[in-house]
């Protein structure tokens, strides 16, 4: 096979699956992938998997492949995700179950093993964090989950070995498309040593990296004043596909007769999200450096990549783990014309007395004014006093930091009674009851060496 | 790679101009753990060439100052006229224990847009008359 073309699944747990609907029927895919998780995702899966040990995946994936697996079937498309979350296992178990019981037919791989959580719990290892430095020991006895990012190289296996659907944990969010590549076009990957074997690689890495995010490679979510009212008809939005040639050079489209625009502009946008050194981009597969990356626009959403250049990758792995960081309680309350800030001001102080008078353990109260500077902080200036109180309406979001969950669940009792008891014109309010847990993020490097020999791969349903 | 560093060299006197960057560039942002990171656009050579001499990591760095004191890092993509920028330290410690209601600084790149950099009148209306390089339906 001398090019395929793969297109975007979704781009995060709760995304939307009707734009894929297009690219299979439309746009010649022959590979599906979908990126289920962000860096933060995992700890919601991890409050599903504390409630039912069955859980901890992402749910979306069983109806996203009831509407999707029948389309897919017959025209031969096959499809990866990461949606196993911290359950890979009980993924495919459900997925199997709800295609089985549509009678429907499918192959299924399930990738385990990212799961390092017992080696950062380990008090002989350390695991500095990544940005900071700071030891693990600080949050050890909190963690709650800890998983490592594979790379493309079970995924490919498992495609290999006859794979109709491929269901992951962790592993690198581009990996998800460069495993077909790898599968379909036959590229070196764990021997790619000739540096034509390593840009190829590159390449596929960067089209994954411009397809992970769904309709963000191509014309959704683009920062703009005044271009972003171009983008045709984004409640159609077709999300990217790319060709992608033998060589690694590929072409970013979308299905005929969708919303949406892949051009400069927007895919790279795309390419340098959630980048930090663009001449260093890493992964498990590859290094990638965009310093002689080229995307040529060729008009009617069309744009022509090529130039990647890929760096052997180094003997470790990225970890993403998440520890327990205390709680937050969160009030929205709203106050009228006239001289609503001076009255929002009020009832903060008011809530800032209670606090002190009742000794309510905290960290801080963090307060905002949705409307007004909730988005852009004090670079986005406020009016003077005299016309802050002649607004129609002022929001002030307080949220409460505490490490003690009952001051968290007790926040939103200091309020209701400013309702009657306090300044006029309260025009609503919202969160009154609602706790949340905080967690930090613990990104740290582990030894592949350490974590790939534990890499599993075992297999669920029929061959269709 | 060669930095396209335009004179800036205007006869005293000539007309210059404070502009916010939304009028010359276009950006997105997005989160790592505790830093935020964005790409800088310009819409053409003649917009690249401005941002490269104004919108250096220092000027970043102090424009986001009162709001989210943290280094930054930059580096210029010409191959692509972009510069990535990363601000450390600018999401509380993280998205998942950050208060703020955008915990993952997904609208951050608007405040960058609001950065105001120093322009001739000639260079500046230079970069809004030239073509954009990427495709915007033209003979669709």
């Amino acid at each position: 096979m001398t090019s395929i073309r793969i297109g975007a699944g979704l781009g995060f747990y709760g995304d939307s699956w009707e734009p894929v609907v297009a690219s299979i029927e439309r746009g010649g895919v022959q590979f599906i992938a979908s990126d289920h998780l962000a860096e933060l995702t995992l700890a919601i899966l991890q409050k599903d998997r504390q409630r039912d040990p069955a859980l901890g995946y992402a749910r979306d994936v069983v109806p996203m492949l009831l509407r999707l697996w029948p389309l897919m079937q017959p025209r031969g498309v096959r499809f990866v995700c990461n949606a196993g979350g911290l359950n890979p296992a009980g993924a495919g178990a459900a997925v199997a179950a709800a295609l089985a019981a549509r009678g429907l037919r499918a192959r299924i791989a399930v990738v385990a093993g990212d799961d390092v959580l017992p080696r950062l719990h380990d008090p002989a290892l350390t695991h500095p964090h990544l940005f900071t430095g700071a030891d693990v020991t600080a949050v050890r006895d909190r963690l709650v989950f800890a998983n490592a990012y594979l790379g493309a190289a079970p995924i490919a296996r498992a495609l290999d070995e006859g794979a109709d659907i491929v269901i992951t944990g962790r592993v690198a969010d581009a990996a998800l498309f460069l495993g077909p590549l790898v599968h379909a076009l036959g590229w070196r990957l764990a021997d790619a040593t000739a540096p034509s074997d390593l840009d190829r690689l590159a390449q596929g890495l960067t089209v994954g990296h411009l397809l992970e995010c769904s309709g963000q490679g191509s014309g959704g979510n683009f920062g703009s004043q005044g271009a972003w009212q171009a983008i045709p008809d984004l409640a159609h939005i077709g999300y990217p596909i790319a060709e992608v040639q033998a060589d690694g050079t590929a072409l970013i489209t979308k299905a005929p007769g969708t919303g949406g625009r892949v051009n400069f502009d927007t895919v790279r946008q795309q390419l340098l999200y959630e980048v930090h050194n663009p001449h260093a981009y890493h992964s498990p597969d590859v290094v990638l450096d965009m310093g002689a990356l080229r995307l040529d626009d060729e008009g009617h959403d069309r744009v022509r990549l090529t130039g990647a250049r890929g760096h052997p990758p180094g003997d470790q792995l990225k970890v993403v783990a998440g520890y327990r960081d205390g709680y937050k309680a969160e009030v929205t309350w709203g106050f009228s014309w006239p001289d609503a800030w001076d009255k929002a001001q009020a009832a903060e102080a008011t809530i800032r007395t209670l606090l002190r008078e009742r000794r309510v353990p905290h960290d801080e109260l963090f307060v905002e004014y949705p409307g007004l500077n909730a988005a852009h902080g004090p670079l986005a200036p406020l009016p003077p006093p005299e016309a802050l109180n002649e607004l129609h309406e002022v929001w002030t979001r307080l949220v409460l930091r505490t490490p003690d969950k009952a001051a968290a669940d007790g926040f939103g009792r200091l309020f209701p009674w400013i309702g009657l008891s306090g300044p006029a014109y309260t025009c609503g309010f919202s969160g009154l009851h609602h706790t949340g847990e905080l967690l930090g993020i613990w990104p740290t490097l582990v030894p592949r060496a350490a974590v790939e020999p534990g890499v599993t791969i075992h297999w669920l349903g029929d061959r269709t | 790679m060669t930095p396209s560093t335009a004179s800036t060299t205007s006869p005293s006197g000539a007309s210059r101009q404070r502009v916010a960057l939304v009028r010359l560039a276009h950006a997105r942002s997005g989160d790592k753990a505790d830093w935020v990171d964005f790409g800088l656009f310009a819409w053409n050579a003649e917009g690249y060439a401005i941002l490269q001499r104004e919108v250096t990591a220092e000027r970043v760095r102090a424009h986001f100052a009162p709001w989210l004191p943290g280094e930054v890092e930059a580096w210029a993509l010409p191959n692509i006229l972009a510069i990535k920028f990363v601000l450390k330290g600018a999401l509380q410690g993280g998205g998942a224990r950050n208060l703020r209601h955008d915990n993952l600084g997904k609208a951050m790149a608007g405040a960058l847009l609001r950065l105001e950099v120093d322009v001739g009148a000639d260079e500046l209306a230079a970069a809004l008359a030239a073509p954009r390089v990427g495709w915007w339906g033209e003979g669709a």
